[in-house]
């Protein structure tokens, strides 16, 4: 039996579950099935796939999650300490009890995609599958194929959204099993927001996660866009994000991927209304066998947009990374501003990156650049911290976190920053940590 | 303080200290002086730990303790400090970060708490009026885009933030101009005390003019050929290093 054919003999099995369901997803999803089954899923003689072997995923046998049982005592210890509006899922499946969405201002529908479509489906079916197409990728049309929760978050115009709005995701020990959530995000004119995807889990987890993302700003919104990957190191984490923004916006993804055995992350922008402008900051880590890689592509579809890039891969032991930004700037779209930089910083002998940044450029007055560079930490500073009294794992520390400090500056969430911190520097002493830098920061503008 | 002896060390098989003994009291302000290439370098980075050095006989005690058997940090917390020659830059890592990482660190080796922030605070302050730098100097990164001057007074600051026992200082003077050699003098004088001992190593006379050692070693071919008082820099001054080398040859 083929690989894709597992996959769809699952769909038929659950597809009891569809019947009833509005006509235009029943059509959707038969589209997704035949899309996927067409293309299978990729090989490494794919060039979007050359770096990224899926066959541990396509060999695997994932059933689907019906409950949403998970312990609310070791919920809290995956869930950001962060006051916000909160929906969870439990290997896909919505849990109220450990969602929080009681308190959401006016202007602000943030909703799983089953009561959305429950309230509203003619409202979901516009948007959804606009930006992500099943041609996309397998996966993609995978996602389609069985598409069953999700989120749908939509900001009214001129709306503020003061705290942000979590999406978590809780991956479970256990039988192998797989979701397809759906994320779809409307950003009103001017309304202001921070989304944040969630990954965790059961640290013994070995389960498929196949997200798919459709986010659209429109004139001026302003979307601050984290997806912090924490899935469990067993899980395969697979993400399509499509990003659509119209003029004046302003989008900023920060992608910090630290979990997963496998982890893909697809994030696509198109600037398709002038001054929109595109940050992509981005920082990966992987230890042991893990393998993450990285594809963002910002397509420059109209004059007067601009884009800012910076992607930073920390990788140890056997670790494998990659990198793949692509800038496209479309026929005659000038006075475009593209700027991209990817650093990586290689722990160790046998880690390894794969890096690929490309322009695509067909307007003469733009200004774009590009550059990537690998290297291993300075033997020089470890020295020389030493030298001054610091040990040497902290002075490693240090310096790997001086490293990931560009991008991690950009986080304003000290939440998610240290969390970040934590996972790439280690527990460093209590001598080292920010809090008191902050103390020390405020008595020098004194 | 410090006891070198016979101490022999090979860097990539080239023998460059051939037997060189020194000791170094408490209270006392030492100057290694020498040709380039007579190993001057090799003796400091000895003695704070640098790889590549490969000691195949003799002994460095500091204190009483095996200095060959610590780490390197370790040599740092028990109160050995190098100024280095080229400081090295330190993309990311702040200058605060680093003084008040290095002082807890110091502090943790002898049981102590971390100081408070504010006490930290005044007395980084204090010492960087002392060295006549900007206190926008502690946001910016370890010697980043630091002019020659600026990374020597900051191995300075550091000495004084961290008040070693024993200061060595590796070519302090290279590339400075008159005004800076004057504030990167009286940051070490300052430090002179009679717990603590200082270490020069130097090319040329002219720091001795502002820093008065109170012993000069002449350092040729991996061994030191003569001692003397502040008296003997000058010589050496006036008649070059050539007049010692043939009267020891």
């Amino acid at each position: 039996m083929s690989d894709t054919q597992t996959f769809l003999d699952t769909l038929k099995t659950r597809s009891v579950n569809y019947s009833g369901e509005p006509s235009w997803i029943a059509a959707r999803r038969q589209a997704g099935a035949a899309r996927f089954e067409a293309m299978g899923f990729p090989t490494r003689r794919d060039e979007e796939w050359k770096y990224t072997d899926v066959r541990a995923i396509a060999q695997g046998n994932f059933k689907l999650a019906d409950d949403f049982d998970f312990s609310q005592a070791q919920a809290a210890t995956l869930t950001l300490p962060i006051e916000a509006h909160r929906l969870c899922f439990v290997d896909g499946v919505f849990a109220p009890k450990l969602s929080d969405i009681d308190t959401l201002p006016q202007g602000v529908q943030v909703l799983p995609l089953s009561k959305a479509l429950e309230e509203n489906h003619e409202a979901v079916g516009g948007p959804l599958g606009r930006l992500t197409s099943v041609d996309f990728s397998a996966f993609a049309a995978l996602n389609t194929a069985f598409m069953e929760e999700g989120a749908v978050v939509r900001i009214a115009p001129n709306t503020v959204v003061e705290k942000p709005i979590i999406l978590q995701f809780l991956s479970r020990e256990g039988e192998a099993v797989m979701c397809h959530p759906r994320i779809l995000v409307e950003a009103g004119g001017r309304s202001e927001a921070t989304v944040i995807e969630h990954y965790a889990g059961d640290a013994n987890a070995a389960n498929f996660t196949n997200v798919v993302a459709e986010l659209m700003l429109d004139r001026g919104a302003i979307l601050n866009h984290y997806k912090l990957q924490e899935a469990p190191l067993g899980d395969f984490h697979v993400a399509s994000i499509h990003v659509e923004q119209s003029r004046d916006s302003v989008y900023t993804s920060y992608n910090l991927n630290l979990g997963g055995a496998l982890a893909r992350n697809d994030i696509i922008s198109d600037l398709n209304g002038e001054n929109a402008y595109t940050n992509l900051y981005g920082l990966f880590f992987g230890q042991g066998r893990q393998h993450v890689d990285n594809h963002t592509k910002v397509n420059h579809n109209a004059p007067l947009t601009f884009s800012n890039e910076n992607y930073k891969g920390i990788l140890g032991d056997r670790a494998h990374g990659v990198f793949n930004g692509r800038v496209y700037v479309k026929r005659d779209s000038q006075k475009i501003e593209g700027f991209q930089s990817n650093q990586n910083l290689l722990l160790s002998d046998r880690a390894h990156i794969d890096a690929k940044p490309e322009l695509e450029i067909y307007a003469d007055d733009v200004k774009c650049s590009h550059g990537t560079t690998t290297g291993q930490l300075d033997e020089e500073a470890v020295y020389a911290l030493r030298t001054r009294g610091i040990d040497e794992a902290t002075a490693r520390g240090l310096l790997t976190l001086a490293f990931a400090g560009e991008v991690l500056e950009q986080v304003t969430l000290d939440e998610i920053s240290e969390r970040v911190e934590l996972a790439v520097a280690g527990k460093l002493p209590e001598r080292f940590n920010l809090a008191g830098l902050v103390e020390i920061a405020a008595a020098l503008n004194e | 303080m410090l006891e070198v002896t016979d101490l022999h060390v090979t860097v990539e098989g080239n023998e460059i200290l051939k037997g060189l003994t020194l000791t170094i009291n408490a209270g006392e302000v030492h100057a290694i002086m020498g040709p380039n290439g007579a190993g001057k370098s090799t003796l400091s980075a000895v003695i704070a730990g640098k790889d590549g050095y490969e000691v195949t006989q003799g002994s460095i005690t500091f204190e009483g303790k095996d200095v060959l058997e610590m780490e390197i940090e370790e040599r740092a917390q028990a109160g050995l400090l190098l100024g280095f020659q080229y400081p090295v830059e330190i993309p990311g890592v702040k200058n605060i970060y680093l003084l008040k990482s290095a002082l807890n660190a110091q502090r943790a080796a002898r049981g102590e708490g971390e100081m408070p922030a504010p006490e930290f605070m005044k007395l980084v302050k204090e010492k960087l009026g002392f060295m006549k730098m900007d206190a926008s100097f502690l946001q910016r990164a370890v010697n980043e885009g630091f002019s020659g001057g600026e990374k020597k007074r900051n191995e300075i600051l550091q000495m004084l933030v961290l008040q070693p026992k024993l200061a060595m200082l590796d070519e302090i003077d290279s590339g400075l101009d008159i005004d800076a050699m004057k504030v990167v003098a009286d940051g070490v004088n300052s430090l002179r005390a009679e717990e603590r001992a200082i270490l020069l190593v130097t090319h040329y006379q002219r720091l001795l003019d502002y820093i008065v050692p109170d012993k000069v070693h002449v350092l040729v071919n991996g061994r030191i050929v003569k001692t003397g008082d502040a008296e003997l820099a000058k010589e050496l001054e006036a008649n070059g290093y050539e007049g010692i080398e043939e009267s020891v040859a």
